[in-house]
């Protein structure tokens, strides 16, 4: 409450300055941290890691201790949970109605969007740096304790497939946040509606031939594959289902986003 | 400053907001008053850029809110005590305000001594406030980047008697050093102790706007009678201009000897007859809430 002056003039557009992005990003990343919910997701993160690759050290044959199968393990289960945050940060703003508060402190909802998109990048490039830690460890720990191959041949392709699954899990639940703008129905859709895809081309044989098209999971399967190598076409597949099934409900989630009227009830 | 100039919010076929046009200059308070769904929150909605306005436009500090740089720090905005996260706790919340508008952590230290929430209540989660406690962080988040306009919506809603003086206070103060508040309330005395400016708002529509002193003392005499029709024909006679209220008594443009005069020459009982005082407001405000009386209104 310092002095305000008697008459205050028209603001002088040219002189002010926007919010940075930087601080945008910032303050979405720790929205991500700050609530109870947030917390236990990245707690959960962090040890459903740990037990992934501790599971392994203990069940898995000592040829098969080797960094690429460590680091593959923490693959799926990280891949439940990261989603999660993706649609809690964009649907908060919704059911916890701070939506009021952010969108007035910054107009632009196209920069919120940025920031938000910026904050699920880092918490999915964190993650991934977890899960390779995590893996380091535990390869060495197989060497000492189980005998392990131990083997350390994850090589870029690896690290880059593994990458591409997390960033693309985290992005696809900010996308379906921002569809529905509401956690359990975008949570539940999130889950159900790639499974019963799935079902679908798995039951009806005619489809099988068009599922690396179509179905997300079907061509992200390469991405798990030792080889690391993928085709041509396997690329262009999971370019395609990329686009249906992450950039369509982006782009839709984007759109609504920006038109949608913030209510207070 | 702000101004409003023909806002218009059409949901289909109903109009939330009709063509709401008002002026608040700095220094003032100015309250507007309103029953629920009369279209105080869509207006003020649409005065922030939250919701996007069917017609018309507003300005604030002579700009349009979207286009002011970091505008927490010009404008301050409640529009929902409880529209914060229940997971975070209050420091958390003016933490996260701060933080995007660029200001020191000892604001929010100052914030929150200013507004009277202590060290241990600001570390509780917001889902454990009470409705006061709520809207006391609330004037603290909006008050954070040291705005030169308030835009509050209900901010004395849930605050006992000793805070809606607190809140009497601190507004005013805020407009003597030259600030612009505008707040909202569908509760006419709330809106009494706080507000020196009033815009009145009923069905989308202003009904009526100017200083306290004039609309709590609009002229008039207020009548009751053992038979209001035959009254009102006598008046009609006499050409005394008048209004019936909710609570069926007349308000006459007249002095109380005219009226007298008129009732005797018909011979009607009279059983209240007195200065309207406030009772012009006050009326005009039960006939907004009270939807039966739409069609009196007017008689």
């Amino acid at each position: 409450m310092s002095a305000l002056t008697a008459s205050p003039a028209p603001i002088d557009l040219s002189q002010g300055r926007r919010v940075r992005m930087s601080r945008l990003f910032r303050v979405e990343l720790r929205k991500v941290t700050d609530t109870r919910a947030g917390m236990w997701l990245l707690i959960a993160i962090g040890a459903i890691t740990l037990i992934a690759v501790t599971i392994f050290l203990f069940a898995a044959k000592s040829s098969e201790l080797t960094y690429e199968n460590f680091a593959a393990v923490t693959a799926t289960p990280q891949g439940f949970i990261l989603p999660v945050l993706g649609i809690l940060l964009v649907t908060s703003e919704w059911s916890q109605r701070t939506g009021l508060v952010t969108f007035t402190l910054e107009p632009s909802r196209g920069r919120i969007v940025i920031a938000k998109f910026l904050a699920v990048l880092a918490i999915g490039l964190a993650a991934v740096a977890l899960a390779l830690a995590a893996a380091a460890l535990f390869n060495v720990l197989g060497m000492g304790l189980a005998n392990g191959a131990g083997d350390w041949d994850l090589g870029l392709a690896g690290a880059r497939d593994f990458t591409l699954l997390q960033l693309m899990a985290i992005v696809q639940g900010l996308a379906f946040g921002m569809l529905f703008m509401n956690s359990a129905a975008a949570i539940v859709l999130y889950f159900v509606i790639p499974t019963a895809w799935s079902i679908l081309f798995g039951l009806v044989s005619a489809l099988e031939d068009a599922a690396p098209w179509l179905d997300l999971g079907t061509a992200q399967q390469p991405l798990f594959d030792e080889s690391h190598s993928l085709s041509a076409t396997e690329w262009s597949q999971l370019l395609v289902t990329s686009l249906i099934w992450i950039v369509a409900p982006l782009v839709a989630g984007i759109i609504r986003l920006l038109r949608a009227e913030l209510k207070s009830a | 400053m702000i101004e409003v100039d023909g806002l218009t919010k059409a949901y289909g076929q109903h109009l939330a907001v009709d063509g709401v046009a008002f002026r608040v200059e700095p220094g003032t308070v100015t309250g507007f008053l309103g029953p629920n769904g009369a279209g105080k929150s869509t207006t003020m909605r649409m005065m922030v850029g939250l919701t996007p306005p069917t017609a018309g436009s507003s300005t604030i500090l002579g700009v349009p809110y979207s286009k002011i740089p970091n505008p927490g720090t010009y404008v301050g905005v409640l529009l929902d005590a409880s529209a914060q996260h229940a997971g975070r706790s209050g420091r958390e919340v003016l933490h996260l305000g701060a933080m995007l508008m660029g200001l020191s952590e000892s604001r929010v230290d100052e914030m929150l001594e200013l507004v009277g929430l202590s060290d241990v209540e600001a570390k509780r989660r917001v889902g454990n406030y009470s409705l006061g406690m709520r809207q006391r962080l609330g004037i603290a988040h909006a008050l954070l980047g040291d705005p030169q306009v308030l835009v509050l919506d209900e901010p004395a809603n849930g605050l006992d008697p000793a805070g809606i003086r607190w809140m009497r206070g601190l507004l005013r103060g805020f407009a003597e050093r030259g600030g612009t508040v505008l707040l909202s309330s569908h509760l006419l005395h709330e809106i009494e102790m706080i507000a020196d400016e009033l815009v009145v708002i009923g069905r989308g529509k202003i009904v009526a706007q100017g200083s306290k002193e004039e609309l709590v003392s609009a002229s008039g005499t207020l009548v009751r009678s053992l038979d209001l029709d035959t009254l009102g024909l006598a008046l009609k006679q006499a050409e005394l201009e008048f209004t019936r209220t909710a609570t069926n008594s007349l308000i006459v443009k007249g002095t109380g000897e005219q009226i007298g005069r008129a009732a005797a020459g018909v011979g009607v009982v009279l059983t209240e007859l007195r200065p309207a005082d406030g009772a012009g407001l006050e009326e005009m405000f039960l006939q907004l809430t009270a939807d039966d009386a739409r069609d009196e209104v007017s008689s």
